[in-house]
């Protein structure tokens, strides 16, 4: 009992990571319709230049807000300067440049930082909390949860309440009727990159200090289970991303936990495999909403 | 009479061949002109050159005196058109007050944008029950009243509209019609109306242009082209 208590909280802190890495990869789905492969090396590309600065001023909050605000314009330069150029006709061509991405942002922070683990620090103790003789949560846990907690409240009052937010789902949803209502299109799209790789640097600062540290690949398998949580809510629901962020993270945690940590990739991948067959739309799609 | 917008010598195409072929159109400031013709006559081609999403190969469109090349299609509604495109024009993602809102975001004064969106639900009664249905609700004519509505919201000088009618009842359709020469007479709204339905059309237009085959093959008023039998049967098929 004591050893489930303690999977589930881990469960949830992972989960609440993943969480926030699907949600980055919905929003770009739903405004581009490309899954966005080079997500895991754009992170981490960021996360490297994070903790340098903070190794050379000595800050981690000062290298933390580098590295997301670093997401927020190589996201913008990515969907700028290499994604407009692809030829929409077909949505594959945008998968296979967003992989060739991954191979040269990977290669190119081997070239600069070496291919060997760094450590990546963590802002509070990691040491958990016990209640009553049970591991609980640490003080990491709750940077993590409370992180996560505003980025996604955030999302949800800019896509809801502001006008930027209607402009970007209404240019994601239908971009010729809104340059006809003076939508600035291209802006949204290059806006909503901007975001989601903020996101997706966010959840790699939260995510690496639990790992094995700074690696160029150090986010590959942060990314497969962060696509499973994506298609598991069915990748164009931010409500799903963020379940099936949670329902993945427990997932991983129990099967690692009871069964063994080398089991876990294969659980994960097996969860893909059974949505992908069972509901292809993902388990919390409403079908047809798209009539026209 | 002045003119609003003037079309010279447009060829559009698609690909390799041109859809229009060198298309003169000249359509007067507070006029509502119908443009008529067959499936695949390239009236829908025409509005979409007007309004800037599609980029003609020759010619040029001169909106007030003002030539239209290098304009981009989302500076248009700040120039004044208002274009409502064929069948698909709500955001079926969106509630019925998100699409009107869209309609008025790129306006400076939010207060008439405002008002301006109110006024569109006095307008259309169904809409105003039906603030957070989201689009993909509502029924087809609720559909077409949102997206003439959304185009007034802007407060559009011209008025693009592509086949308003279709799929509506002809009471809503004589309402329609009724409600393009009210904003006419009352604002000045110049109108350029795509259909199907030509009897209802040439009931409301000041004028008619006839399209066959990408070419403008009349062109006259629209009492004229209501007792020119010989037109009817070549073109409009009644
Ligand atoms: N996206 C497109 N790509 C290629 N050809 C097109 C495209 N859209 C229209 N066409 C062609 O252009 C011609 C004119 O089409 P258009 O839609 O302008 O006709 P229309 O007069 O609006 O017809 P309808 O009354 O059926 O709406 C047609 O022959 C059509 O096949
Ligand atoms: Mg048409």
């Amino acid at each position: 009992m004591d050893r489930f208590v303690f999977l589930t909280f881990d469960g949830l802190s992972r989960g609440a990571v993943y969480a926030a890495f699907a949600l980055a990869l919905v929003l770009i789905w739903r405004a581009t319709r490309i899954v966005n492969f080079a997500q895991g090396a754009m992170a981490v590309a960021t996360a490297y230049v994070g903790y340098s600065v903070s190794a050379a001023t000595g800050s981690y909050w000062l290298g933390f807000a580098v590295a997301v605000l670093g997401g927020l314009l190589l996201g913008a330069v990515t969907e700028r300067v290499v994604m407009r150029l692809v030829d929409h006709s077909s949505h594959l061509n945008g998968v296979v440049v967003a992989l060739g991405l991954v191979l040269v942002i990977q290669g190119v922070l081997g070239m600069i930082y070496g291919n060997e683990f760094r450590p990546a620090e963590a802002p509070f103790s990691r040491e958990a909390f016990t209640v009553g003789g049970i591991a609980l949560l640490s003080r990491f846990d709750l940077f993590v949860f409370g992180a996560v907690f505003l980025v996604v409240a955030l999302l949800v009052v800019l896509f809801t309440r502001t006008s930027v937010g209607l402009r970007m789902r209404a240019s994601a949803f239908a971009p010729d009727v809104s340059r006809l209502l003076g939508v600035n299109v291209g802006g949204m799209l290059t806006l909503g990159w901007a975001l989601a790789a903020a996101v997706g640097s966010l959840a790699g600062m939260l995510v690496l200090p639990t790992e094995l540290g700074l690696h160029p690949n150090a986010m590959d398998i942060v990314f497969v289970s962060s696509f499973t949580a994506a298609v598991v809510g069915g990748l164009d629901s931010a409500v799903g991303a963020v379940a099936g962020g949670l329902i993945v993270g427990l997932l991983l945690s129990y099967v690692s936990g009871y069964l063994g940590a080398t089991v876990a990739p294969i659980a994960v991948l097996l969860l893909l495999v059974v949505v992908l067959l069972g509901r292809p739309g993902g388990l919390f799609s409403r079908s047809a909403a798209r009539a026209v | 009479m002045t003119a609003l917008l003037e079309a010279e010598q447009l060829t559009v195409g698609y690909g390799a061949a041109p859809v229009l072929h060198s298309v003169d159109l000249t359509v007067a400031q507070g006029s509502i002109t119908a443009v008529l013709g067959a499936n695949g006559a390239g009236k829908t081609t025409l509005l979409r050159t007007l309004s800037g999403l599609l980029r003609p190969a020759t010619g040029r469109v001169v909106l007030d005196g003002q030539d239209l090349r290098g304009v981009k299609v989302e500076q248009m509604v700040r120039r004044g058109v208002a274009h409502v495109p064929e069948g698909r024009g709500v955001v079926t993602e969106l509630t019925v007050d998100e699409n009107l809102r869209l309609g008025g975001l790129w306006r400076r004064d939010r207060v008439d944008a405002k008002r301006a969106l109110d006024e569109v639900y006095d307008l259309f009664e169904p809409l105003a029950r039906r603030r957070r249905f989201p689009g993909h609700q509502l029924s087809g004519g609720e559909r077409q009243m949102l997206a003439l509505g959304r185009a007034l919201v802007g407060r559009p000088r011209l008025l693009l509209l592509d086949e308003p009618s279709l799929g509506l009842a002809p009471k809503v359709t004589a309402q329609i019609m009724g409600l393009l020469r009210t904003l006419r007479d009352r604002t000045g709204l110049t109108v350029l109306l795509v259909e199907q339905n030509v009897r209802s059309a040439l009931s409301v237009a000041d004028t008619g242009i006839v399209m066959s085959l990408g070419r403008v093959v009349a062109n006259a008023d629209a009492a004229t082209l209501r007792d020119d039998e010989d037109m009817r049967h070549a073109y409009l098929g009644f």
